[in-house]
């Protein structure tokens, strides 16, 4: 109980990211844990990458980790999770999604977009890859991509049971998407095994 | 009841729960949340968007000195226009309370520089708070009022991006509105002329002496004693970096208020260990005044100067621990920000870059996106308004040298209303021949979309005057306006031509709205609705003039060697239709 969990989440404006974090801090303090999250969104409307950082314990002091301190990574796009490695702790877990956005340096052809990230990342990493445009389609919608990844989030943490994760989800979301988004849920739940 | 809040919606609520009435701000991170959360209190309070800093701040001096609490905020460029009026106000003092929030960029997140505003707090000879988390966020601007009340002072609260943009959880509590200050005309205290601020002056330094000793005693600043034989005086975020990288291993000096510092307190809580470290980010602001009071400390020696700090840094800095992480070869993608898609500055920009040897004075907003590939349309950017006035230098000092090179400007309409309307006043007096370019995408779009004079709404979302750019311009005198529709480009080129040409000041208005914008209904009634593009793949031949429009719609096959467009990113802007040489882009 006395461990900080630290939680990097990333992906391109756009996917949901921060829905996503803020969902699941808000559960984590309803839980009675002390919790700080940070995001840095500066330009992300503009097509850059989006990350929040997300830590929870008995008592936690900084919203940020350095290199070397997160205990998971959940990368909503293929090739952005490359960009965060050196945050993360030698034996952390990578929950990636295979969902691709090409951005613009890829689409002028001036770069290659990153072919090998999940093959590379598998050989020395505890890598989960996550179908989660499949899913999301599954359950309803691509638009809950977010939601089948906050799901594994929640399995790759051990969180799936201790908390009330239907409750929170029919407190957030408007009535017309709950049960699409709980499908979603379940089915990130399931992806991780 | 705690809520998890940032500490700008912290910022806000503790001016709620405070009672204060009046508040007024200019956009710009990571300041700008502060008066959005403001704005969901609008029945119970006043506030606004004002066109700079400048304003915003004397603003709210108007509404101190009627006797409400007021609260300006803004990033920390933004105190450099606002410095003006607050190096007096701080002379005047208040009536009703005063808090002024910096917020500061360490890493230049989002900001063209990284300046430490702790120092205004000295140079003004005001007080200074400086939260840690939303909490003190909170409850810091809750005791500014008092203060300021009680010291007859602006109070400076500064906040940097991590404290600014992190949730923490935060204890909610009740408004407690205070009676409305009576407004007693007082020149000695209020009427700023010679023979009166002398007075003042010796009042603010009788003030500042009752600061120093009551920082001795705030209960914002206090000692941690872990029995341990290193200490460490920390303030802001950088506190919550140490308290993580040292645990229990270290006793701790926490600085919420500070400046004036409490030297006193500080020199005893050194006077019992082996080594004082100061961990603070960018300057050595506390870590200067220790030395001067004699007392030794480690800082900047071995901290650095600049960017933002993080556990492991003062980890690996101070304890020299090399903390190992998880160490992977793969190849990385860039993913530089880029204007949008349907973006209205692209016709013009792409325009721009185009003209051979012309020098783009450029400004601060989007469109300083197209300084980069493939638009390359700017030389330069300084601050918000400076566009127009380099831009005029410029034209100037190759007059003195004969030289013939063409100039122009490039600025948003926020930004115009913000500073750059008197950069052009001072081009149009002095006969400027600069041309200026003034990109109206009806809303303040780098920031997030607030509305600004030109917009046709204020903050608290009632419809208001939107003030003509183009009249200001004619009401300056300006004989030659020409005012574009952006998405098209021949219409842009032309333009230029047409400015290039000019013998007497000219300027150029693009007029279409931003394509993240809500439309209002005068946008709906003024613009209408485009419809998408799309490719006809069978007459594209592959040469990837559309790509060169740095449209993030466009996707390119390299396999088939064929331009697609994405239909859920493409607004129908058409500036790839107008490129396509053979017409392979339709609706
Ligand atoms: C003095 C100062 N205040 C605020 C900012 C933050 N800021 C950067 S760009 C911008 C808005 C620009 O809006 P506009 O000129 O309309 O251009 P757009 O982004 O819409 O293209 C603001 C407020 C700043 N950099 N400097």
């Amino acid at each position: 109980m006395d461990k900080v969990t630290s939680i990097l989440l990333v992906g391109v404006g756009g996917q949901g990211t921060i829905l996503a974090s803020k969902l699941f801090s808000e559960a984590m303090a309803e839980e009675g844990f002390d919790v700080k999250m940070s995001e840095i969104h500066g330009m992300s409307q503009r097509g850059g990458g989006v990350s929040t950082q997300i830590r929870y314990g008995k008592k936690v002091y900084s919203p940020i980790i350095g290199e070397g301190c997160a205990d998971i990574l959940v990368s909503m796009e293929t090739a952005e999770s490359a960009r965060w490695l050196n945050y993360l702790k030698p034996d952390a877990k990578l929950i990636i999604s295979d969902y691709r956005i090409y951005p613009p340096e890829v689409l002028s052809g001036r770069e290659e977009y990153p072919q090998t990230t999940i093959e590379d990342l598998s050989k020395v990493a505890d890598v989960t890859v996550v179908h989660a445009e499949k899913l999301a389609l599954e359950a309803g919608s691509a638009k809950c991509m977010n939601i089948v990844l906050l799901g594994a989030l929640v399995k790759g943490l051990g969180l799936e049971n201790s908390v009330d994760w239907n409750g929170i989800i029919e407190k957030t979301v408007k009535p017309a998407f709950i049960e699409m988004n709980k499908k979603a849920f379940r089915l990130g739940v399931e992806a991780v095994s | 009841m705690k809520k998890l809040l940032t500490g700008n919606e912290a910022i806000a609520r503790g001016f709620y729960e405070a009672g204060g009435k009046v508040a007024s701000a200019y956009p710009g991170t990571p300041s700008t949340e502060i008066l959005e959360n403001i704005s969901r209190y609008k029945d119970e309070l006043y506030c606004e968007w004002a066109p700079n800093e400048k304003v915003a701040v004397e603003t709210c001096i108007g509404a101190s000195m009627a006797g409400a609490r007021a609260l300006a905020a803004m990033k920390h460029v933004g105190l450099n226009v606002a410095a003006d009026p607050m190096f007096t106000f701080a002379y005047t003092g208040v009536n009703g309370g005063y808090v002024l929030v910096s917020a500061d960029d360490p890493y230049m997140h989002s900001s063209q520089n990284e300046q430490d505003n702790r120092h205004y707090a000295r140079a003004m000879k005001i007080c200074m708070f400086e939260p840690s988390d939303s909490q003190e966020a909170k409850d810091m601007t809750m005791k500014a009022f008092e203060i300021s009340e009680k010291y007859d002072l602006p109070v400076m609260l500064r906040t940097t991006t991590r404290v600014c943009h992190s949730k923490s959880l935060v204890e909610i509590g009740e408004r407690v509105l205070p009676e409305m200050r009576p407004y007693v005309k007082n020149r000695m205290k209020y009427d700023a002329i010679p023979a009166i601020s002398r007075l003042l002056h010796t009042k603010v330094e009788k003030r500042a002496k009752a600061l120093a000793e009551y920082s001795e005693s705030c209960e914002f600043n206090y000692a941690i004693d872990n029995g341990a034989k290193i200490g460490v005086v920390a303030s802001g975020i950088a506190f919550q970096y140490a308290r993580e990288a040292f645990g229990d291993s270290a006793n701790y000096f926490k600085v919420g208020f500070s400046y004036p510092l409490p030297i006193e307190s500080i020199r005893k809580f050194a006077s019992s260990l082996d080594t004082l470290y100061v961990v603070e980010e960018l300057d050595p602001f506390m870590e200067d005044q220790l030395k001067a009071a004699g007392i030794p400390c480690i800082g900047k020696k071995k901290l650095p100067i600049e960017g933002e700090f993080n556990p492991t840094l003062v980890r690996e800095c101070l304890l020299g621990e090399k903390v190992e992480h998880l160490d992977v070869k793969t190849p990385l993608v860039g993913r530089a920000p880029t204007l949008c898609a349907g973006c209205p500055h692209r016709g013009m920009v792409l325009e721009l870059g185009k003209v051979k040897d012309l020098i783009i004075s450029g400004d601060i907003g989007c469109y300083a996106l197209g300084g980069g590939e493939p638009y390359n349309a700017k030389d330069c950017t300084i601050c918000m308004g400076a566009s127009i006035s380099m831009a005029h230098g410029m034209n100037k000092a190759f007059e003195q040298y004969g030289k013939d090179r063409k100039v122009v400007s490039i600025i948003g309409d926020s930004t115009f209303f913000h500073t750059g309307i008197v950069s052009l006043e001072g081009l149009v007096y002095n006969k400027g021949k600069a041309l200026t370019i003034i990109l109206d995408n009806r809303i303040t779009g780098m920031t997030g979309h607030q509305d600004n004079p030109g917009s046709g709404y204020t903050l608290m979302g009632e419809p208001t005057a939107d003030i003509s750019i183009e009249a200001i311009v004619r009401a300056f005198g300006v004989k030659n306006i020409k005012v574009v529709n952006p998405l098209d480009l021949k219409e842009c080129r032309e333009a230029l031509k047409w400015g290039f040409a000019q013998e007497e000041t000219a300027v150029i208005i693009t007029r279409y709205p931003c394509a993240l914008k809500k439309y209002t209904q005068q946008d709906i009634d003024e613009f209408g609705k485009l419809s998408k593009c799309t490719v006809d793949q069978s007459k594209c031949i592959g040469c990837q003039a559309c790509v060169r429009t740095g449209c993030p719609a466009i996707l390119f096959d390299r396999k088939t060697n064929l331009a697609n467009i994405d239909s859920i990113q493409c607004t129908g802007c058409e500036i790839c239709k107008q490129v396509c040489a053979v017409g392979a882009i339709g609706k």
